[in-house]
């Protein structure tokens, strides 16, 4: 069975089309990861998928069904910078509120809740942590405790909304493994945005490129090419192979590669 | 038989502190204001909203003195000058980062604004400013069993409103966009929050005055919150600083003949003071 259907869909903010004509499978237990300029409309289509953004045009359907906001089956990690440090909540009291926080009336105590978000505690290798205030984690430990969140709730598919992004090369690297490892051992669907494709590079088992209102999905290898992107774009950009084996987009609206000061 | 005083007989010392009616009524509606403002306060400062309590509990002045004004029950006046400022805040929006000085600056102006209208009102009413001094300071000695009954109306109505949204609230303070995907209506509960927190405020701030509203709406949760960060705990330690401060401060003030607000706003910050201290030495002796 299909996890994520789009057929025909267009989606539209503020009046401007941001893409349109995008028909796109991905199965079950994928590995994807959705890459394109600033503004393209990379994190428009996770909304979409999670029926926070209505489409204009077409239809999308998570694992057969039509989306719906707040269905269990997708875990989201929306874009962001940190958690403010001065935020006095344990970490995980935030794993738990992706559990039952949108419920409403007190929250009793309960073993069995308990205990689920303790094994995503330990399925992300947050265990050593879990009780500090979640402000006064690193950039790293936060995106673990972010991603137990977002399983939490018994997600088959996780919305990743750019997750390596201001973390250093060894994090971007540790955090790639575990979504890796979560996809292959649980089944998990994976749709991650990204800035740069060089961290996950080796995980993915396709790219989803979101360009000139339009969207590519392929092999890395067949879609990150001189020529298709420049046929995507509709101007031209160059795709360059560094001598270390990273990929570098370059002549877009701004490049590909990771730059510090972004935002 | 001289004038009895304190003493270290602690139970002989309550007797004392309660063997008037007035003594009795202002520990009732104090005791009832810290419950209400102890939890609600957890939400304000967990919220970054300190500034909005800050205006609430300021903005019901102009409403009062236009309740004097034009003959009306003061409180009607306090209510709907609360409930507008709330609606005012939550209209501005709160979007991530930018929303936190947009709404800063709508409270400031807001505020700024109500106090002029509150000169404008005395001045026009030409009587006598008791009122209006009794309205910032407090009256907490000279309260009716009326109050107390309206008082425990209004702790019962915030801290059951509080309960049934606090979990949905609490998702939407700390991570509003996955809040929101999640199915969770992130303003409209922004809105409600500040409602209850108008309205509760509106109708204890003529009792016990501004003063003491705002100084158990944030001081104590301030200090819960840099001492524990688990949610069940927090709610419990604000509400309990809350009630410590007020009943001491309540028998400071009876046995000493300084003012109650004196005593409540100063152990307040005296706490917080010594928890910031305490904190910040112990980071710099070895950072987490």
């Amino acid at each position: 069975m299909g996890a994520l259907q789009l057929d025909h869909a267009a989606a539209r903010l503020g009046g401007r089309l941001i893409w349109t004509e995008v028909d796109l499978e991905v199965q079950e237990g994928e590995f994807v990861a959705i890459l394109g300029p600033n503004g393209a409309g990379k994190s428009t289509l996770l909304k979409a998928l999670l029926g926070v953004v209505p489409l204009a045009e077409g239809s999308v359907r998570v694992f057969g069904r039509p989306v719906r906001r707040g269905s269990d089956e997708i875990g989201y990690l929306p874009q962001r910078r940190r958690f403010d440090p001065d935020l006095r909540i344990r970490a995980v009291d935030l794993v738990r509120l992706g559990l039952d926080g949108e419920r409403w009336g007190m929250s009793l105590p309960s073993p069995a809740k308990t205990n689920r978000v303790a094994e995503m505690v330990e399925l992300v290798g947050a265990a050593a942590y879990q009780d500090r205030p979640i402000g006064e984690l690193s950039g790293g430990e936060q995106q673990r405790i972010l991603i137990a969140q977002a399983l939490v709730s018994g997600a088959r598919m996780l919305a990743l909304d750019e997750p390596l992004e201001s973390l250093d090369l060894n994090n971007q690297q540790a955090i790639s493994e575990l979504i890796r490892s979560i996809c292959q051992t649980r089944g998990v669907t994976v749709l991650l945005v990204a800035h740069d494709i060089n961290p996950i590079l080796p995980f993915v088992d396709r790219v989803v490129y979101v360009a000139g209102g339009h969207l590519l999905s392929g092999k890395p290898q067949e879609v990150i090419r001189t020529e298709t992107l420049t046929a995507l774009y509709g101007t031209p950009v160059e795709v360059l192979h560094t001598s270390d084996g990273r990929i570098v987009v370059v002549g877009q609206y701004e490049p590909v590669t990771h730059h510090p000061d972004d935002h | 038989m001289p004038e009895p005083g304190p003493s270290w007989d602690v139970v002989a010392d309550i007797q004392l502190l309660l063997q008037f009616h007035f003594m009795q009524n202002a520990f009732l509606a104090g005791t009832l204001v810290a419950l209400l403002a102890g939890t609600a306060g957890y939400f304000v400062v967990l919220r970054g909203q300190s500034f909005a309590a800050h205006m609430l509990s300021q903005v019901g002045f102009p409403g009062a003195a236009a309740g004097v004004l034009v003959h009306v029950s003061p409180v009607l006046g306090l209510i709907v000058f609360c409930v507008g400022a709330a609606v005012g805040i939550a209209a501005i929006g709160r979007e991530v980062d930018a929303g936190q000085r947009l709404e800063s600056a709508a409270i400031g102006s807001i505020l700024a604004f109500s106090l002029g209208l509150g000169f404008l009102f005395v001045r026009l009413y030409g009587g006598s400013a008791q009122g209006i001094y009794a309205f910032l300071f407090g009256t907490i000695l000279g309260i009716t069993d009326r109050d107390v009954q309206l008082t425990f109306a209004v702790a019962l109505v915030t801290i059951a409103s509080l309960a049934a949204i606090g979990r949905p609230l609490m998702f939407a303070s700390v991570d509003p966009d996955v809040a929101q995907a999640r199915g969770v209506p992130v303003r409209m509960l922004s809105l409600a929050f500040l409602l209850i927190l108008a309205l509760s405020v509106a109708i204890t701030v003529q009792i016990v005055g501004t003063l003491l509203i705002f100084a158990l709406l944030v001081a104590p949760a301030a200090s819960a919150l840099q001492l524990t960060a688990r949610q069940g705990r927090g709610i419990a330690l604000s509400v309990a600083l809350s009630l410590a401060f007020t009943w001491l401060g309540l028998a400071l003030a009876y046995f000493t003949n300084v003012p109650v607000g004196f005593f409540i706003t100063t152990l307040a910050f005296v706490f917080y003071l010594a928890v910031r201290l305490v904190k910040t030495r112990r980071t710099v002796v070895a950072p987490a």
